[in-house]
């Protein structure tokens, strides 16, 4: 595991979801999972590895909760949690805002620097906050 | 709130641990170049706010090297790299080491595209090793919402 400023603990959700989705076999079960369910054997065609080895990818999806499997139903069809998905997306967004406010930091540096080239000086804008 | 029509966009790669980095601003290549390269403007902007930045050397040259460090509250980070390309108004090309895991190294490419009539779009592309370092960068960006993103990944998980 990647150690960095912050450190989750092992079995932390957040952490389990990263975790989950850092294995390119299970995030292409995750994206083929996004336009329909599917059983563990369609889930396993295309992978050059064993039935069980899908199983335990499967496994690892369903701990960090991106996953689930309906216990009563013959095909035991996998379902994507689409919810555990969007939060990711969310966390990505707070990235972006982050982002977002440094290059608001730079707008601001680079108004208040002189031209220094031939160029013509923008139009004014008013005030800015 | 000022408006804007050209957010930070962020993207994140589902086939490699690379994150991408748009935006466009209201100043030629030239001067947001300089804001790049000078250390002094540096210092303005980048770190994260309430963060003081210490710039030990910053030589942005094809060649050159950096290092530079955010003090928040007595705790010391610093961040190292090298100037693999320079080119005026248009590349940087630099590796990216932050000194608490001196072993990770990204590769960054910046690019400066002029739009015409005193614009340019920056195009910012950083490859890292994993996707657990991917992701743990793109998590680390969330320092004032993490419990509450915690809160709610319980209760979606709880549900």
């Amino acid at each position: 595991m990647v150690e960095h400023a912050r450190k989750p603990a092992e079995d932390d959700p957040l952490n389990r979801v990263f975790s989950a989705l850092a294995d390119p076999i299970r995030r292409d079960m995750v994206a083929r999972l996004s336009t329909a369910d599917a059983t563990v054997n369609e889930l396993a065609e295309p992978y050059a590895v064993s039935l069980q080895a899908v199983s335990k990818h499967l496994k690892v999806l369903e701990d960090a909760g991106l996953v689930s499997r309906t216990r009563d139903a013959q095909r035991r069809p996998v379902h994507l949690e689409a919810k555990v998905l969007h939060l990711m997306t969310k966390w990505i967004e707070r990235y972006q805002r982050q982002a977002e406010e440094r290059y608001r930091r730079l707008d601001e540096v680079l108004r208040s620097m002189p031209d220094d080239d031939d160029l013509l000086d923008p139009p004014s804008r008013g005030e800015t906050k | 709130m000022t408006t804007t029509t050209r957010e930070t966009e962020i993207a994140a790669d589902p086939t490699l641990p690379v994150i991408r980095i748009t935006r466009e601003f209201d100043a030629p290549p030239a001067k947001v170049f300089r804001a790049h390269t000078d250390p002094e403007l540096l210092k303005q902007w980048l770190g994260p706010r309430g963060i003081d930045m210490k710039v030990d050397h910053y030589d942005c040259r094809t060649g050159g090297s950096y290092r530079f460090i955010h003090i928040s509250d007595g705790e010391e980070h610093g961040f190292h790299g090298c100037f693999h390309d320079v080119r005026a108004d248009e590349l940087i090309v630099q590796t990216f080491t932050w000194e608490g895991l001196p072993d990770g190294v990204a590769l960054e490419r910046l690019a400066f595209e002029d739009l015409g009539n005193g614009r340019t779009r920056i195009v910012g592309t950083s490859l890292v090793d994993s996707f657990e370092a991917r992701d743990a960068i793109l998590v680390s960006g969330m320092d004032t919402g993490v419990r509450e993103g915690y809160e709610r990944l319980d209760e979606l998980l709880a549900g």
